[in-house]
């Protein structure tokens, strides 16, 4: 009986501030699809980290006039080195085929460049990705070196973006939170107005107060919830129109989020919408409700 | 039953205190009136012991509790031994009388099955039987006070308030409200009347507690309004 006249409560309650209940809820979704979006982007950035440094190595590229002598000193320094994991050697000729390969849709492209325009190079993999700066000072003033390339350094620069794009959503998600609590306290105090005459007879013949307070807290937990909902929509149609639609290119390159990551985001962002806007109702009347 | 220890409350901003050091015993199953002018504090004596305000000093004890000292938490438990009626009726104007009885037991957890048993007998206690289904502004102001009576008294308090319950009556309304609050009194619940009506004063004859400047100037037992 009493579950049933909570949940009656808060239905009523809802629907009689339909508009402020509307309001509550578009601004939880944004603020919610924004924190689906940038947790996803950690995730995803996390996963890159491991998928990546793992491959990556340090180029160093020769000089285009590089004797046979220089480069086998290089050769040797790379080998004495206690930083390197292994090597190899990618002459100019496997460099263009390389070149080949990746620009395959451009034939024009392949037409004017030969292996002559594309320098030899070796392929050191490190131990340990991080200590590219003491490797590099190994080896740098060696003759016959035209230029070394870090791939890290490069993938750092990727990953920068990602993070600044992660910040800004973040920062969003709490800008639209802070409106959606306001929202959500406002709700709640025109809530406790409207009901103002049975709470005071709650509390004189003596109702708890959770009981009292129940069906106002479920109100925000309820608009947290369809919120949640909605930003998880939200999320799911901008990954299939967005990542796996028009920017496919890009996903390539980026390694595809898996489904699970965004199925995932589904019990978080309705834990953390619930919650958050259940604390902020109970936290609203203790100032409108007091015993 | 009730005790109120040297008990002093200044509201917060109130230049003088709304009751002064007072010091009052009521024992079970004794009906009470606190009589004064506006603002002598009286109906502050009620807050007190709802526990709507605390004392600024002094202790209030009902029923053996010390009030005074009670976890927030405890006083709704503490306010279903306490049945309360006010000069303005305070009923949910889109319930009927049956129902705004039914949800003062409803809302402290009991069945709908208890409810149904219970209230129409004491509408009926109240003499409102035949009257169950209609809604306050239905009802006459009496008829009103006794829903409001009978809410009061549907969960058998010990002690039964009363802010000025015939405040807004005529006086053979008032009397009749009178009698019901006596009939209450002798099952046992202790009566504590707020008013400044004196012609109930006088036709009950009952303990008399004057309080003036927030002090008691007179406490009589079988007293007249004076």
């Amino acid at each position: 009986m009493r579950l049933k006249y909570v949940f009656n409560e808060v239905l009523v309650g809802l629907w009689r501030n339909v508009t402020m209940t509307v309001a509550m809820i578009i601004t939880l979704s944004v603020s919610l699809t924004m924190l689906g979006a940038s947790v996803l982007m950690y995730m995803q950035v996390d996963r890159m980290k491991n998928f990546y440094y793992g491959e990556i190595e340090v180029s160093i590229f020769l000089r285009e006039d590089v004797t046979d002598a220089q480069s086998t000193a290089i050769s040797q320094a790379i080998d004495r080195s206690p930083l390197v994991a292994s090597k190899s050697f990618e002459s100019r000729e496997q460099a263009f085929e390389k070149f080949k390969v990746l620009w395959r849709d451009s034939p024009d492209f392949i037409k004017s460049v030969g292996p002559e325009s594309l320098p030899a190079s070796y392929r050191v993999k490190l131990k340990n990705p991080e200590q590219y700066k003491t490797f590099a000072a190994e080896v740098q003033g060696l003759p016959g070196i035209q230029d070394i390339v870090d791939q890290r350094q490069l993938l750092d620069k990727v990953f920068n973006i990602f993070n600044s794009i992660q910040v800004m959503a973040l920062v969003v998600a709490a800008f639209m939170a802070l409106a959606a609590l306001l929202l959500v306290g406002n709700t709640i105090q025109v809530a406790a107005y409207s009901k103002r005459r049975e709470v005071a007879v709650m509390k004189l013949v003596g109702a708890s107060n959770w009981f009292i307070q129940a069906p106002f807290v479920l109100e925000a937990v309820v608009a947290g919830v369809v919120g949640a909902i909605l930003g998880f929509i939200a999320l799911f149609v901008s990954k299939i129109v967005l990542l796996d639609g028009r920017l496919q290119a890009l996903t390539n390159v980026l390694t595809p989020i898996p489904n699970g990551n965004v199925w995932l985001m589904l019990p978080l962002l309705a834990v953390v919408g619930a919650g958050v806007s259940a604390i902020t109702a109970w936290i609203t009347l203790r100032f409108y409700i007091k015993v | 039953m009730i005790q109120l220890e040297n008990v002093t409350k200044t509201y917060p901003k109130a230049s003088r205190p709304s009751l002064d050091d007072v010091s009052v015993g009521i024992e079970k199953g004794e009906f009470v009136f606190f009589i004064g002018p506006s603002g002598s504090g009286k109906s502050t004596i009620i807050k007190l012991l709802l526990h709507e305000v605390s004392p600024t000093r002094g202790r209030v004890m009902v029923n053996a509790r010390d009030v005074t000292s009670m976890r927030s938490w405890k006083i709704p438990h503490f306010r279903r031994s306490i049945g309360c009626v006010f000069q303005d009726f305070r009923l949910l104007p889109n319930r009927t009388a049956y129902e705004n009885v039914a949800f003062a037991l409803e809302v402290i957890g009991k069945t709908k099955a208890v409810a149904r048993r219970v209230v129409p007998e004491v509408l009926e206690l109240v003499g409102l039987g035949g009257k169950e289904h209609r809604y306050p502004h239905e009802l006459s102001g009496g008829e009103q006070q006794r829903v409001a009576v009978a809410r009061a008294f549907v969960n058998r308090p010990l002690i039964l308030l009363a802010d000025e319950p015939t405040g807004n009556l005529d006086p053979d309304t008032s009397i009749e409200i009178m009698r019901l609050l006596d009939r209450i009194n002798r099952t046992g619940t202790t009566v504590v009347m707020v008013t400044h009506d004196s012609n109930i004063v006088n036709q009950m004859r009952r303990r008399v507690i004057e309080i003036e400047s927030g002090r008691i100037v007179r406490d009589q037992a079988r007293g007249v309004y004076g």
